[in-house]
Formats: C-alpha cells, structure tokens, sequence
C-alpha cells in the first residue's frame, strides 16, 4: 500500500530525494592537517591552508580518502579509480578561499543501493546516486552582535562526505528509514559517528508531489535538516504546502527553502533567480584522484560485516526473527554484545534479554551500549543460571535489576540475598501443605471441578517459598497433593 | 671592476676562495641599491639590516669551512613570495601590510643552501602584466634605453624588478615567476637570462598564486650557469604542492657546458609572423647559425596549434586568476574597507585593493567561468591546451630542443602598448605556449638591436629535461659573448 497524502482533488505521491553530508571520521581535515575535534575553542583548529591565506596550497588527505572508499564499498557502489576535485565558486564571509573544494563532474564513488525495511517488514531498495567528498566552510555567527558577525573556521575544511540519493522515497517514514539505516551503515564503517545533533550528520531534503502515474513534477530542496524526525516532517509539511499550491491553480517553483521545526513549515531561502553561478571548474592545485585498484580491494577485505549481511546470519545462525535480527544489528555494538550473550545459550532467549531487560535498562538509566548497565558476560552468566535450574526466570529479572543497581556480578547475588531456586521437595511439600491448608474452602471447590484454582494453589505456593520454588516441581507436588 | 659586477657563480666561488666576504658583496649590492633603486624602482623592500645579518652569519660558516650551494650569495626575491617576517605585495594595494607567518618552499630552499635576501622585488600586480606598469608600488624603470633616446623603458614583466635588479648589477640574482612568459620576457628586455623550469619542478607553496596550472618559479640571472646554480637549490618535490614533481634535481651547472654536438634543434615555422621585426628575425637566424657551427642539426618543425596559444592562454590564466583572488576579501588578512553589510565590505575593499589589470583579469576570468559560457570558453580552451601539448610532444620526438626569439619587440617605452590591453598581451606570444605546454624555457641574451636594446632567444625543451635547454642556452651565450652593459650602469661606472 503506497503512501499518499490526501489533498482537495485526491490523493498525492510524494517524491523525496535526499543530499546526506556526512562528516568524515579523520584526525585532520581534508586539505590540510588541522584537528577536526568537536567543540574545541573558537578558531583554534585553523590552518593557513583553511584559512586561505596566500600562497597555501591544499594536500589531500589519504585517510579521507578511505573513508570515502570505504563507505562507497559498505554501500555496494562503484568506486572510480579516477575522481577528481573542482572549485566551487561562491563569497561567503566563512567560507575563507571563496571556493569550496567537491568533486562536481566526478565524484570518488558512483551508483549504489541502501536496504531500508519498513514498519510492516517490507523491503526497499533505495538508490544511490554518487558519493563525492568536499570540504565543509566555517561557521557564521549573526547573533552575538548587532553589527558584527563572528566566524569560527574550526570546521573550515573538515571533510564530507556528500551522499545523494535517487528519488526514489516515497513517503516520511521510508526518508527515515533510509536516513537510521545510513547513519547505521556509516557507523559500522566507522566512517561518520551520525551525530546529527552535532552537525556530523545533515540532510538536504528534495521535495515533490504528484498524482499517481505522472513523471516528476517541480521539486523544491529543503535545505540542512538536522534531526531524522525533522526531515520527516520536512517532507510533510513541504508535500502540504505543494499540494496546496498545486491545487490552488499555482506552480511550484523550484526553490531552496528552510525547514522552521517551531512553527513545522517551510519557507523561501532563495528562488533559482538568486542561485549562485558556482562556476565550477577543475581545481588546478590538485592532481586527478587516482586509486590504485590493489588498495581499493585491501579496503574491501578489510570491511567489517554489515548491517544487511549481519541480520540475514542472525536469523540463519541464531534463529531469531526478522524484526528482532533487525533491532540487533541496527547498532554494531548492540550486535557484539548480542552474540557474547547469545554464544553457546538459548538465542532467543538472548535475544529477548536484549532487547527486553537490557533496553528497559539502558532507557532508564540513560546509559549507552557502550557502556552498557549491565556487561554482556554477566548476562550470560544470568541465561545460565536460568538453564541449569539455579535460578527460575521470575527471580532471573530480580537478579537482572540488582545487577543493573550493584554491577555484580549475578551468582555473587543469588548467593548473597539466597536467591537459589529451592528443589528441595520436603520444602516444597510443606510450602504446598500449608498454602492448602490455609486455602480449605478452595481445596473444596477444587475436588468439586473447579480446576482453575490450579493456577491460584501455583501461585500461593510460588509466594510462600518467596518465588524461589522450581516452578515445574511445585506443579508436580501439587498435583500429587491435590489428588 | 665593482664587486656587483660579478656573476652569482664568480661571487659563490670567491667566497668560497675568501677573496672577499659576504658582508663585503652584500654591502656592495646594498649600496648600489641605496645609489640606483630610486631611479629603477626595482625594490618594494629592501632588507638590509636583515642581509647583513644573514651575511655575517654565512661568513661565519664560510670561517669554519661550510660549504652550501649559496652559502653567503645575495639575492633579489620577487615579492611574490611569501617570506617570513617580511612584507610581501604581490604588487596589490590589496594585501596591505601583510606579512608573512611562514617561508615559500622556494627561499626556503634558498635560506637552507646560504643564500642572502636582500629584499623584495617590485612586480605587476598579482604577476599580471608583461610591462610592470600594473604595480600598485610604481613602475620599475628598465636600466637600458635607447641609443640617443633618454625615454623611460619598461623592463617588461610581471618580473620586471628582479630583471632590472640583475640587469642593473643591483644583485647577482633573482627569483622569479613566469605563467606566461613572466620571467622570460624580462629577461630578454633587460639583456639577462632567465629560465621557467617545468611546470612541477619547482614548488607553487607559499608563491602568491596567479594561474595555478601555469605559474612556475624560476632564476634571473645574468648568465645561463647562475640560473642553473640557482635553479638546483630551488627545485625539488615539496609535499606540500600536490603538483610538485617527484622527480630528482640533476646537476644543471655541469650541464651548461655539454654542448650541442650532435643535437636536433626544431625551428617551429608557426612562430614566423610577419610582425616580427626584421631585427628579431635576424637575430634568430643567427642563433640557428650559431648552434649548426657548435654542431647542432636545425630541423623545421610544425607546431599547428600556435596560433591559438594566446586566445587559451588568456581564457585559462585569467579564470584561475579570478577564484584565486577570490580570498582577497578584507575579511582575514591585508587590506580592509568596511561597508554597510558583507557585501559591502568585499566591494569596498576590493574596488579599493586591485588595480585596472586585475580587475580586468578577474572580471573576464568569471565571464569564462559562468554558466552557459563555460563550455564555449573555459572547456574549449582546456581542449586546445590539449592540442598545444600535443604540438610539443610530438615536436620531442624530432628533435631535442626548439630556439625561438622569447619576444616579438626589444623593450618598449612606458606609456606604449598602454591604451589596447590586447597589443600589450601580444607580447607573450612566444611565451605562452610553454607555460600552456608546462615545458621548461630559458630566454638568454643573444644581442642588441639597431637601437642597442637586447634581445633574447628562447629554448624550450622536453619536459623535465632542464639539462638540455641549459646546454643549449649555454651554446648560444658562448657564442653571442653579450657583454654589454646596460645604459644606466654603463654611465654609473664611466
């Protein structure tokens, strides 16, 4: 069932294309050797080379380069052995050379596909258009002064990664789809950490409706979203306002807007009269970027496993459904400590503490995977506590929470506080004998064809041995009991 | 006999020999300085206290027997590059009283083999001009003029200062730049030589960029030898150029006196024109004559995409120029004119900061850049650019040099070829195509004219093969024995 958005004349298709720019992992920049740390002190990692000051030439980066490579690679696409960088011409007070360096006419990376899967467990193969690098500019300040801008040139030349989809989304929740699935792709590369919120990670989002079966109408680009929720209300506020327009007897005209997250619409930043000229052209200070072929297959043998290729070994190796092989593999980390709790042990049920306990724990305690609240070899030792009967699964997420608040370890636990499950049938016996003969009037209706109250005897049993029992012992002793 | 009238090898050897001291023949370069820079306006800045600090300090190591490839020699340096704790212009109003935080690669290299700055020579703004009238810091005057004419010449250009510097015997040498003939054209102008190395040879780091493809630094020198002992502590890769070639520095020097026994010089027969005057082809010929009797081969050869050298030249040059001058904006460094808003200020400080050339370069520089021009300009020119090379490469398989004069005209007096930018860029004709190319050529002296002006003939070689140019460059000095010297000079010492 595609998506639509119901207008006065019916319902409209929307088209969405996305421009990712993912900041690159690197020590330095692209063109020069300045730190690229975040939230360093105001132009304190700035190179005369970012600065642009005379006579500065720009070297490229090599890491910068793999990472490009390699995030090609994670995205099945075509690397060209030869790419090459252009100037893009624009003034701009952060922007010191007046230039910006990409790569226009050939990019390092060329076609290739991101696997989204949707709420309802469909497939969907979105395409890549092209990867290409460029630096990012400074950073403007309108705000401090009444007069005067501030411009921070720390990121003046960091290294991004510009990522262009095809347009082939079709609906908010698919652009969020695809958005989750290349941050998480690019984080398992460890090409980009994705942190949108620091500006690692931005989308510019292409927007256009239309009527089902018509090609392509106008489309408009929002531009630097930053939040995967935001870009999918970008896209539906914007489709909203097409619609509207459309449907009012107007043209859309092919414009850069901005997305107002406060008031959830789009307006005008500037029509295509006001684009900038960029006149592009082959920046004459560097040479054609030439891989070699060898070192371009030594990145990809050096690729670690991939999300896609990662969940389809869950579900073949752990037997775990698709939906939860897809939650595991979402987050590298999550997965590595999936299958250090899941090795060798009931992997369902590893896969339920995980996602279950472990995320419950996680939420509330506000702790990452990394450092997760609970070490993924404790949790292993709780699952064999379960399966060699020491402990039943009630009491296993007791112990689970007492690991969350101590760190202990959890056999230190059940002996400390004498969790052990009691096996014991005198125990048990007395336990069930004293539950029954509390409980006559029920033991009564009971014997008289009441058999519910089975579950009830179970569980006053249970409780009179403080949850410890084994919970199939106590069945069976109270079916002898009771007989 | 004055110790600035020796050559840089002469003063590099007699250090070496402690015949005199390098505070000797700095103090000696320095006064001619002081006594003749106001009249040729050669210097923008002139370092003394600083060369003289740098001198005692060579004579220092020259005591304890150092040997360095300069060690001790004065020069001149092109105030295109950039040169740590001293001003640097480019020429331009525009970068203000910028100085330097960091050293070219170029006069670093010089610094590392012992040479001596003596200060920074005058230049067209930006390295653009063939006159060195476009100097936000004055005309450079040509230490030669015209027998019985005292009117002002031009020492050409852009490297107009350091070629009158040399010429005048104001320094021994000079660092230069040449992106279409910057350093070739004066050279021939002021009677000195002068080599644009292959484009790579030399790193652009820290040079005030012009055409990125196509600037080059090089030697000026008033014989073929002090350009090569010159150009080997110059070259070399520089990792901070990305265009900088890996290539090893030979030994240039030695390869000044191999000769040309058995060498096949091409004469291109596109560089005939009818222009040209009758002097120059003469001179040309004589050249040609020249080499045969050392026994060299002439050989004619076809160079057909010549006549479209100047059209690219000044498409490319200028639409580089007009995104590397884009970071001239008052922003970071130099110069600062504020205005009302961000758009202002760029417009107020660069209408402030460049002069007309410039300004005329920049402009077409983005017309050819645009949209819906770009492809019928800039790409085209790449392709014949393309073509140019081609020319070349396929003249190299003929023969292993070409000799053509470096300039259509002897020097022309200041205020000609002023009105019509287009007559004033004809004088590159003969220049541009190496640079288009990215081939070495080395403009020497090879006579007067009927005027007694100097000329110049130009050896162009393969890529990378510096050697033979120098050999044959040092084929023609031998034989044209140029001796004269200039008109100012010769009055100064008369």
């Amino acid at each position: 069932m595609s998506f639509t958005l119901e207008g006065r004349t019916g319902p409209w298709e929307i088209v969405v294309g996305l421009e990712v720019h993912a900041q690159v992992i690197s020590k330095a920049k692209l063109f020069s050797g300045a730190a690229t740390a975040f939230g360093a002190e105001p132009n304190s990692q700035v190179s005369f080379v970012d600065a642009a000051f005379p006579g500065m030439l720009p070297v490229i980066n090599r890491e910068c380069v793999a990472q490009a490579v390699r995030t090609g690679l994670g995205l099945a696409a075509e690397i060209n052995l030869e790419s090459r960088f252009d100037r893009k011409n624009y003034f701009y007070a952060d922007l010191p050379a007046g230039y910006q360096i990409s790569q226009y006419q050939m990019p390092i990376v060329g076609q290739g596909s991101v696997e989204i899967v949707l709420e309802d467990c469909s497939v969907r193969h979105i395409g890549v258009t092209r990867l290409h690098l460029e630096q990012d500019a400074g950073k403007s300040f309108h705000d401090r002064d009444p007069a005067l801008s501030y411009i921070d040139l720390n990121r003046a030349g960091v290294a991004l990664m510009e990522i262009v989809s095809e347009p082939d989304i079709r609906s908010p929740e698919e652009a969020g789809a695809y958005l989750r699935k290349l941050r998480s792709i690019l984080r398992y590369l460890g090409t980009c950490d994705g942190n949108m919120d620091e500006g690692s990670m931005r989308a510019d989002v292409n927007v256009s409706v239309r009527k089902a079966g018509e090609s392509f109408r106008t489309r408009c680009e929002v531009k630097n979203v930053n939040s995967i929720r935001f870009v999918m209300h970008a896209i539906e506020a914007e489709a909203r306002r097409q619609i509207e327009v459309w449907e009012d007897g107007g043209q859309v005209e092919q414009e850069t807007r901005l997305y107002d997250p406060s008031r959830g619409i789009t307006r005008s930043m500037r029509s295509k009269e006001d684009a900038h000229d960029y006149r592009y052209f082959p920046d004459p200070d560097l040479l054609p970027l030439v891989l070699d072929p060898a070192w371009v297959e030594r990145l990809k043998s050096d690729l670690p496993e991939l999300p896609d290729a990662k969940r389809s070994r869950f579900m073949r190796d752990y037997g775990i459904p698709a939906y939860d092989a897809g939650v595991l593999t979402v987050d590298q980390a999550v997965a590595d400590y999936f299958e250090i709790v899941a090795k060798g042990r009931d992997a369902r049920l590893a896969s339920n503490w995980v996602t279950g306990n472990l995320f419950a724990a996680m939420n509330e305690t506000g702790k990452s995977i990394d450092d997760a609240p609970v070490p993924a070899t404790h949790l292993g030792q709780l699952l064999d506590l379960i399966a060699d009967g020491t402990i039943n699964g009630r009491i296993a997420k007791d112990v689970f929470e007492a690991m969350v608040e101590s760190g202990e370890a959890p056999e230190a636990i059940v002996e400390a506080r004498g969790l052990r499950q009691l096996t014991d049938t005198r125990a048990i016996d007395t336990a069930i004998a004293q539950v029954l003969d509390a409980n006559a009037d029920k033991v009564a209706e009971y014997k008289s064809g009441k058999e519910k109250l089975f579950g009830f005897f179970v569980g006053q049993a249970m409780k009179a041995t403080g949850g410890k029992a084994n919970p199939a012992a106590v069945n069976e002793a109270l079916k002898r009991a009771l007989s | 006999m004055s110790l600035c009238d020796l050559s840089l090898a002469e003063v590099r050897d007699g250090l070496r020999r402690r015949d005199f001291t390098s505070v000797d023949i700095t103090t000696a370069c320095l006064d001619a300085i002081a006594e003749l820079n106001p009249k040729l306006n050669a210097f923008v800045t002139v370092t003394g206290e600083r060369a003289l600090e740098q001198a005692a300090a060579a004579d220092r190591r020259l005591a304890a027997d150092e040997v360095a490839p300069l060690l001790g020699v004065p020069l001149a340096i092109k105030d295109l590059f950039c040169t740590a704790g001293v001003r640097t212009t480019a020429g331009s109003k525009i970068l203000g009283p910028f100085v330097p935080p960091y050293e070219s690669t170029v006069t670093a290299n010089l610094l590392r083999d012992g040479a001596v700055f003596l200060g920074k020579a005058n230049l067209d703004e930006f390295a653009m001009g063939s006159s060195n009238m476009t100097s936000a810091y004055g005309a450079v005057v040509n230490p030669w003029t015209r027998r019985g004419d005292n009117a002002q010449l031009v020492p050409g250009g852009s490297s107009g200062g350091s070629a009158a510097a040399v010429a005048a015997r104001l320094a021994p040498g000079a660092t230069a730049t040449d992106t279409g003939g910057s350093i070739r054209q004066p050279a021939s102008f002021c009677g000195i030589a002068g080599i644009k190395p292959t484009y790579g040879r030399c790193s652009r780091w820290g040079i005030v960029a012009f055409a990125s493809s196509l600037d080059q630094a090089g030697p000026m020198g008033r014989t073929v030898r002090d350009c090569a002992i010159m150009l080997a502590s110059m070259a070399g890769h520089d990792p901070k150029d990305s265009t900088s070639a890996e290539v090893p520095v030979p030994d240039f020097e030695a390869a000044c006196e191999r000769g040309v026994r058995g060498l096949r010089i091409g004469v291109p027969r596109e560089y005939r024109s009818d222009a040209m005057a009758p002097e120059i082809e003469a001179m040309w010929q004589q050249g040609l004559t020249w080499l045969r009797e050392q026994g060299a081969t002439l050989v004619d050869v076809s160079l057909p995409h010549t006549k479209y050298a100047l059209a690219t030249y000044y498409i490319v040059a200028p639409a580089e120029a007009s995104s590397n001058l884009a970071r001239y904006d008052g922003v970071r460094f130099g110069l600062r004119r504020e205005g009302a808003d961000l758009q202002e200020l760029y417009e107020n400080t660069r209408a402030a900061g460049f002069g007309d050339e410039v300004r005329r370069r920049v402009l077409i520089g983005t017309y050819v850049l645009s949209a819906g021009y770009y492809d019928a300009y800039y790409l085209r020119a790449q392709k014949l650019r393309a073509l140019i090379l081609r020319d070349f490469t396929e003249a190299f398989t003929k023969v292993d040099a070409l000799v053509t004069p470096t300039a259509p005209t002897a020097a022309f007096a200041m205020g000609e070829k002023m009105d019509d930018p287009v007559t004033m860029y004809l004088n590159d004709i003969f220049t541009v195509p190496a640079n288009m190319a990215g081939i070495p050529g080395l403009s020497v002296p090879a006579g007067l004219d009927v005027s007694g002006l100097p000329l110049g003939l130009q050896v162009l070689g393969k890529p990378f093969d510096e050697e033979t140019v120098f050999a044959v460059g040092g084929a023609i000095e031998r034989s044209a024995n140029f001796s004269t010297l200039p008109s100012l000079r010769a009055g100064a010492l008369s």
